[in-house]
């Protein structure tokens, strides 16, 4: 079985993993990090996105193997200290979120958005989310969150 | 500390945002064995013979199951809990629902066999060695045909028809028919819809050799009806050796009430290979095809109007898909959640109902958010909308001659119901003011001069909810009660922890509930926690759904919480040496009326769990149960507003405004009661704009993934703008009506009387895909050129 280095919210890993092994099946089940969800099997859903190397990506549609090498955020590496990112701060502050299941993707999606664009219009946050589904909220309130954390990790 | 009636953010949400939420897939045990299920290829066969050689041999298989096994071990069928009894007086025919299939398999992705394996890919491979030998059958597919000569799905019902039901006052509908001036006709078609919420089903069984209990870790929005139809119906377990635990659950909108043959499955399966934990997790193809879905009518209706616009009578006759087999609650949504509705908002003296429900080989359909009230809203206000068109009326105008009026409460319709309380003018007025409805034509005329279709569109909704006052349901067939339980336990420290049956996957019952403990006793709401979703825990519960987890289970813990308070005046009477009736309670003070001797509920329950001073007779602890039955159901109304922008040139409709006026009685979180609007009305634009489940004329679904099933993006939706109105319930302690399927409910009707208006036609169905429109548009540009 190949062997993959990578480094995990900060702290550096090694496993022998299969071939085939998805780079979400290995965060939840080798890593126990099971903050990324599985919600769909054609890259649809979104609700596994992570961060690789500072860029969001749909972890259910990378191998363990390809993640050799890299920097992985998810959604348990984002608060520091016990204090919520900004952007976990608005999606609470603006009830950006019911069930949670696609509030980890979510999340972690809109965080990439704000650093390619500190300042998104409505259009250009529903037009980012395009690849998250979320079947509770009707996205209304994570639009907002979204805008509004934008606002705060401006500064 | 905030009251209830204001925003308090989520309890909840801390865990959601973090990543340590806890969802079924996320339990795992020590030598867990995973599951694989079989499914069928085909939509109809006769099965002559399962291989399963080949597959018991693969690597790291422990077993290959199929319904031969379970025929063996007794393992009975999933029940339908609701008998409806038809217009012959005959009850539904009730075919057998295996959970996994032993003669025939009926609908694409019905179950076959499963492979249990050390690993999930060792199962999953396994699973394709599985060769299932049939003899094909042809497939009886659309509800329209089901009942004129299509193949038979069951023996038992030889003809399709499950039940041929009706409801209302035929002679008296006629009559109305003969003394109108106009009858307007519409046929109309609710798509299917698949639920997908996005947590797929999953479960984890456990069987323990040494006690015999049975541990079911699930995704059930109502663990303890999952638990009764186990142990009375399907596996003969009894009931107190079933622990059935829903943790987080990542939403369920109907989907997740049912007793599936996936979990009874494993359950089975795990006492079957000597305690080994069983796991299994939907992918979610599975879930398109084997998830029950909802909607899948065929109606024609007709509407009786007098020279002024008044409603005299209406007739509707439905063909509702029920699917291959008959889910938990199948038989009663189309009809007594959707015949019972058809009054809608109005004064309709005279209605008829007629509904056959019938058997396809398709997925089961039972309860899709809304739950038979969308699609009767449907009919209604597409026929409302339909009259004022054929008459020249303003559709405001039409609504407005009809509405009951607020002094006519209780109203009773001519479809079985009492209406408790409502304001529907008054709602009405909220939205065109908010939409500014005076000044839409000028809008009209500036999208006109962009060579845009502009269109409004109305949808004055009504709901049953807080299901449901038990006798009623009962003589209606219902195999259960619909009450809910509750207990308030303060503990020692003056905490308190409250146990409820209702369960919540994503509607914030772990605050909203919190806050009514919370106000009640003058505590922070940090101080009570909510617990749901465990039979191990709760006393006992019959879960979330038709909106009623804070009407019944909120009525609940308010009951509980006076038993709490009746206790503590004991208590507070002998610390205060005073008479019990002296003694008034008030936001967490017990006080000796007129004076200000008072003692706060924290130290009444300090002494009721330490009783070195305690009054005799009364028992120590400060910890109560109440079951709560509905006097009623409540009634949320409202009325939705869509305005659309169509451009005719591509087909693209874009939702320009909604505005949404909600009456939900007291409402006791506003920001998470605004949260299930929008959430509702992204489903119901989903179903009129998008979304379809589609079996091809071979039975094949052909919406089996993301990629074909168009769900609702952020960018297919707007910003809603939200209005409420509150007349309370008058016969629940909390004034609560329930709030989470009204916008499903409204949508629909509302978009597309929109696009109607907007194409000037009706010749369009649901859902209005940009190919419908362009084609539509295309059509009535060509007819005005000529």
């Amino acid at each position: 079985m190949p062997e993959v280095t990578m480094t995990v919210n900060g702290e550096r890993v090694t496993r022998d993993v299969e071939a085939r092994t998805l780079l979400t099946d290995f965060l939840r089940e080798d890593l126990g990090l099971t903050g990324t969800h599985v919600g769909c099997d054609t890259s649809q859903c979104g609700a596994c996105v992570i961060h690789v190397d500072g860029v969001s990506a749909k972890a259910c549609t990378m191998l363990a193997v390809q993640a050799d090498g890299c920097e992985i955020t998810t959604i348990e590496g984002l608060a520091r200290n016990g204090e919520l990112h900004p952007m976990q701060a608005a999606f609470k502050e603006h009830h950006g979120l019911q069930c949670g299941f696609c509030t980890p993707g979510m999340v972690m999606s809109a965080i990439d958005l704000v650093k390619r664009d500190s300042d998104p219009d409505e259009a250009t946050v529903r037009s980012w989310l395009e690849g998250n589904i979320c079947r509770c909220t009707g996205y209304h309130n994570i639009v907002k969150a979204v805008q509004h954390a934008a606002r705060e990790m401006r500064g | 500390m905030p009251d209830a009636g204001t925003t308090v953010l989520r309890k909840e949400d801390n865990r959601f945002l973090t990543g340590t939420g806890r969802y079924t897939d996320d339990f795992n045990r020590a030598g867990q064995a995973h599951a694989v299920f079989v499914r069928a290829e085909q939509p109809h066969a006769r099965i002559t013979a399962i291989h399963t050689e080949d597959a018991r041999n693969a690597p790291g298989v422990l077993a290959v199951l199929t319904g031969k096994d379970q025929e063996a071990d007794g393992v009975g069928s999933l029940p339908c809990g609701w008998v409806v009894t038809d217009k012959h007086g005959q009850a539904n025919k009730a075919p057998p629902h295996h959970p996994l299939a032993r003669d025939k398999v009926r609908y694409v992705g019905d179950h076959v066999a499963v492979v249990i394996a050390r690993s999930y890919t060792q199962a999953r491979d396994a699973a394709e060695l599985v060769e299932l030998e049939t003899e094909s059958l042809e497939a009886n597919v659309d509800p329209a045909e089901a009942l004129t000569g299509a193949p038979t799905v069951h023996d038992d019902a030889p003809d399709n028809l499950c039940y041929d039901w009706e409801l209302g006052d035929t002679a008296a509908t006629d009559q109305a028919f003969q003394t109108a001036h106009h009858v307007a006709k519409m046929e109309l078609r609710n798509n299917r819809c698949i639920p997908n919420a996005i947590e797929p089903r999953a479960c984890l069984a456990e069987y323990d050799p040494g006690t015999d209990e049975y541990n079911l870790t699930t995704t059930s929005q109502n663990p303890h009806l999952e638990r009764l139809i186990l142990s009375a119906f399907v596996l003969g377990i009894p009931e107190h050796k079933l622990r059935v635990h829903s943790p987080d659950v990542g939403g369920g909108f109907g989907s997740k009430i049912y007793a599936y043959p996936e979990e009874t499955t494993c359950v089975w399966a795990s006492k079957k290979l000597g305690g080994t934990p069983i796991k299994w997790t939907a992918q979610r193809g599975e879930s398109f095809a084997a998830d029950a879905h909802g909607r899948d009518h065929v109606t024609h209706a007709e509407l009786a109007l007098d020279a002024d616009g008044h409603f005299l009578g209406l007739k509707v006759d439905t063909i509702a898909n029920l699917g291959a087999y008959l889910s938990n609650f199948a038989t009663s949504i189309p009809t007594y959640l959707y015949g019972t509705l058809l009054a809608g908002q109005y004064t309709t003296p005279a209605i008829h109902c007629n509904v056959r429900g019938v058997f396809t080989n398709t997925a089961p359909v039972d309860a899709y958010r809304g739950a038979g009230r969308p699609e009767a809203t449907y009919v209604v206000e597409r026929m409302v909308e339909r009259a004022a068109r054929d008459l020249g009326m303003d559709p405001v105008e039409i609504r407005r001659r009809n509405f009951v009026q607020p002094d006519q409460f209780p109203y009773q319709t001519p479809v079985a119901l009492t209406y408790d309380s409502g304001n529907y003018e008054k709602g009405m007025d909220e939205a065109l003011r908010i939409i500014d409805y005076a000044n839409f034509d000028q809008r009209r005329q500036e999208s006109e001069r962009r060579g845009k279709l502009r269109g409004i569109g109305f949808s004055a909704y009504i709901e049953a909810c807080g299901l449901a006052p038990s006798q009623v349901v009962g003589q209606l067939g219902a195999g259960v009660g619909l009450w809910e339980s509750a207990q308030v336990r303060f503990n020692a420290t003056g905490t308190v922890s409250v146990f409820t049956g209702s369960h919540s996957h994503g509607q914030g019952h772990e605050t909203t509930f919190a806050q009514v403990v919370a106000e009640r006793f003058g505590l922070p709401v940090d101080n009570v926690d909510i617990v749901h979703g465990d039979t191990g825990r709760i006393p006992m519960g019959m879960g979330t759904y038709g909106s009623r987890s804070l009407a019944v289970g909120g009525s609940a813990i308010a009951r509980a919480c006076d038993k709490v308070v009746d206790k503590g005046k004991k208590i507070a009477a002998h610390l205060l040496e005073a008479s019990v009736d002296d003694i008034e309670f008030d936001r967490g003070n017990f006080r000796v009326a007129g004076t200000d001797k008072a003692k706060s509920i924290g130290e009444v329950a300090f002494a009721a769990y330490v009783p070195h001073n305690y009054p005799e007779g009364v028992e120590p602890g400060l910890d109560e149960t109440a079951f709560y039955d509905p006097a009623n159901f409540t009634y949320p109304a409202g009325m939705h507003v869509a305005e659309v922008e169509i451009d005719p040139e591509t087909g693209d409709t874009e939702i320009a405004d909604w505005v949404a006026v909600d009456d939900f009685g007291t409402v006791i979180n506003p920001m998470v009661v605004e949260g299930q609007i929008h959430g509702g009305i992204a489903q119901g634009v989903g179903q009129a704009l998008m979304e379809e489940g589609v079996y091809d004329s071979d039975g094949q679904l052909v919406t089996g993934s993301y990629q074909d099933y168009c769900m609702p993006r952020a960018d297919d939706l707007p910003s809603f703008r939200i209005g409420m109105i509150e007349t309370p319930c008058p016969h629940n302690p909390l004034g609560a009506k329930g709030c989470g399927e009204a916008g499903t409910i409204a949508a629909p009707a509302a978009l597309m009387n929109a696009i109607t208006d907007a194409l000037g036609t009706d010749e369009i169905s649901m859902p209005a895909t940009r190919e419908k429109v362009w084609r539509t548009a295309q059509r009535r540009l060509q007819q005005a050129a000529e």
